[in-house]
């Protein structure tokens, strides 16, 4: 039975190099010379043909199954591909206390969004900037602008048009991490970025 | 003995911090007139269903810190004493010796005067019922008879507005004993978890006042204490609405919605609302009409600087406001039409530490603020006059002071009993006691004296 199977896919295997190398062409020609006589010629003709139309059936099926499977590894390492350019996206920058500037090690972080829009035209995002807790509670709005609109900027001043990115503040009323030591605020001290619109499918840079 | 020693090292420190935080020229802590308030005592009484209407008028009578207010040490004893030893009516039972009492304290000179003169009393406060009718009866004591009858027709108990009323007597009891008006009738809005709630002064009757499920955030009355403007996140922007406090009627201000609008600040006349908005610029200060929904004006150009938390004088003349112009927030003013800006609240450059929250008095005498003092934040008062500022605050942090009626009390947020909730500090005596006993509240909005319920006005 094992041996049955390894031969139906060793056969398998040849039709799918025939297929592949002929195509959708007609069957080869008979080299040797007719002897017999015409009916059996055809009959024999006949039976050469029937083979060779199911073996290509066979090889188009197979050729068929494998186009789709391609596809879908390749729209899954595109989707892999997606997820991962959203990530990129998505990495938050963070900001020292009561300040707005961009951090020199987040340059990267924005350099990396600047591509991504590059690579993705109909991309648009929104920037939303945050603070920690310890600021006065309207004030942070303010602040928060400004973190949003320090972002911006940057992009905008590498190329990207700005009627793509939009800004909020939400001040410290979105904390990301609860707690009241320095590494929470470290941690709420940040801009968020997220897809607005053209954000399936990205293309990596 | 390891215990004192411990409670004395920490708060030597602390105070030994404050004072190397503070900017030259500012005086900490309160000025105390010792031993000027009047003494009050509440006459007892009992069995005439009244005791809740006394209740909270004693209680009204101390938070408006003018009287030292007397307890009468068992209060029975004293009663007992005062009506057998009243001589025209000494006379029947003890229930009725109380009954006589009760009326005899309605008419002059039945009262035992020299007993609570005493006691320290300047004023003795009787409270009777006659009929459907509440009578409030000031006695002064040292001229040995009634100042005033207040009689009232107080709404039944569990009526809505029946605190309020009795908030109401306890200020006229408070006018007609010193000439000055009282806060008893006021509430403080404020915001917890992102909804703006109501509060009265003395701490009851909370209640939910926002009529949406959405964030909100700075509520801030208008001066007819009728309705009141607060800010809301709605789709990534700020919008301004008004709210009626008795119907709940609310609509949103016509050109908000377009960006981060936030810290609204009506105008004396209640025509005008000042505003902080948040665009690609920065954060500028506008004012809109909102009598006629028109007249969008900007009132600020910051460019590299934030302008926000607008605050008008009582007069309507000038605007406080914060400004990063100087590289942290501090404390300026202008015209209310944006022209003549200038520094309000004096400064160190490199010492001083970001000024933000300003509430003008309702005197015009003072803008209080907080200032961030060590790393944490602490409440001020700037003298308009002499533009001087003092430290009111110095234990935990303290922020977002926001002005009684009687610009003497301040509602702010604090965290010295270990989590952030509503204080009130009186400035004349230096008396602070918690309004609330639950976290999480924040941004008071202490409102005009409430004449009437808002619920019962049309």
């Amino acid at each position: 039975m094992k041996s049955v199977t390894l031969l139906l896919a060793l056969g398998l295997g040849a039709a799918v190099l025939t297929g592949s190398s002929c195509g959708g062409n007609p069957p080869p020609q008979n080299t040797t010379p007719a002897i017999d006589t015409a009916a059996e010629n055809a009959r024999i003709r006949d039976s050469i043909a029937a083979a060779e139309a199911e073996r290509a059936r066979q090889a188009q099926a197979e050729a068929e199954r494998i186009a789709a499977q391609r596809r879908s590894d390749s729209l899954a390492a595109l989707t892999r591909a997606g997820e991962e350019v959203r990530t990129t996206l998505a990495a938050m920058i963070h900001f020292d206390l009561d300040k707005s500037n961009i951090r020199g090690d987040d340059m990267g972080a924005l350099d990396q969004k600047v591509a991504i829009l590059q690579a993705n035209p109909d991309l648009r995002i929104r920037i939303g900037g945050h603070c920690d807790e310890r600021g006065s509670d309207e004030y942070n709005l303010a602040l928060g602008n400004r973190r949003a609109q320090s972002a911006k900027q940057y992009l905008v001043s590498h190329g990207i048009d700005a009627s793509r990115i939009e800004t909020q503040s939400w001040g410290e009323e979105r904390p990301l991490v609860d707690g009241h030591d320095e590494n929470a605020w470290s941690q709420n001290r940040r801009d968020e970025f997220e897809p607005i619109s053209g954000g399936d499918n990205l293309r990596r840079p | 003995m390891a215990v004192a020693v411990l409670s004395i090292v920490p708060s030597f420190h602390l105070s030994a911090q404050d004072t190397s935080a503070i900017d030259r020229g500012v005086r900490i802590g309160i000025i105390y007139r010792p031993g000027v308030r009047p003494g009050l005592v509440m006459l007892p009484r009992t069995g005439v269903g009244l005791d809740s209407v006394r209740a909270i008028i004693a209680r009204d009578l101390d938070y408006s810190d003018r009287f030292e207010v007397i307890t009468l040490p068992g209060g029975d004893s004293i009663r007992l004493a005062t009506s057998s030893s009243t001589p025209t009516r000494g006379t029947g039972t003890r229930r009725s010796g109380t009954g006589t009492a009760a009326t005899g304290g309605a008419q002059a000179g039945t009262l035992n005067y020299p007993l609570y003169q005493a006691l320290g009393a300047d004023f003795a406060l009787d409270i009777t019922a006659a009929g459907d009718t509440t009578v409030a009866t000031l006695h002064d004591v040292a001229a040995a008879g009634i100042r005033r009858a207040v009689r009232v027709k107080l709404p039944r108990p569990g009526d809505p507005d029946f605190r309020q009323a009795v908030h109401r007597l306890a200020d006229q009891t408070l006018l007609a004993a010193l000439g000055t008006a009282g806060i008893a009738a006021t509430r403080i809005l404020f915001v917890k978890d992102g909804k703006v709630y109501q509060i009265d002064q003395d701490g009851a009757e909370q209640k939910l006042v926002s009529s949406s499920d959405r964030q909100a955030m700075s509520p801030a009355w208008a001066s007819d204490g009728r309705r009141f403007a607060y800010m809301e996140f709605q789709a990534g922007k700020g919008w301004l609405y008004l709210q009626e406090m008795g119907s709940g009627k609310r609509t949103a201000v016509s050109t908000t919605g377009s960006a981060l609008d936030f810290t609204p600040a009506f105008s004396p006349d209640g025509q005008t609302l000042a505003f902080s908005r948040a665009t690609e610029e920065g954060t500028d200060l506008y004012t809109i009409n909102v009598k006629s929904n028109c007249c969008l004006r900007r009132l600020t150009v910051g460019r590299f600087s934030d302008n926000l938390s607008p605050t008008f004088s009582p007069d309507g003349q000038r605007i406080a406001f914060v400004s990063t112009r100087p590289g942290l927030p501090q404390i300026y003013v202008m015209a209310a039409d944006g022209t003549d800006q200038q520094l309000f609240a004096p400064f160190d450059y490199g010492v001083t530490g970001s000024s933000n929250a300003p509430e003008w008095s309702p005197d015009g005498q003072s803008v209080a603020f907080h200032r961030d003092v060590a790393g944490t934040l602490q409440v001020f008062v700037l003298d308009v006059r002499t533009r001087t500022v003092r430290q009111l605050t110095s234990v935990g942090r303290n922020e977002d002071p926001t002005w009684a009626p009687d610009s003497r009390h301040l509602a702010f947020v604090s965290d010295r009993s270990g989590y952030r909730q509503l204080w009130i500090i009186d400035l004349d005596t230096g008396r602070i006691r918690p309004l609330l006993q639950q976290s999480g509240a924040r941004l008071p909005a202490w409102s005009p004296r409430l004449s009437e319920a808002p619920s019962t006005t049309p």
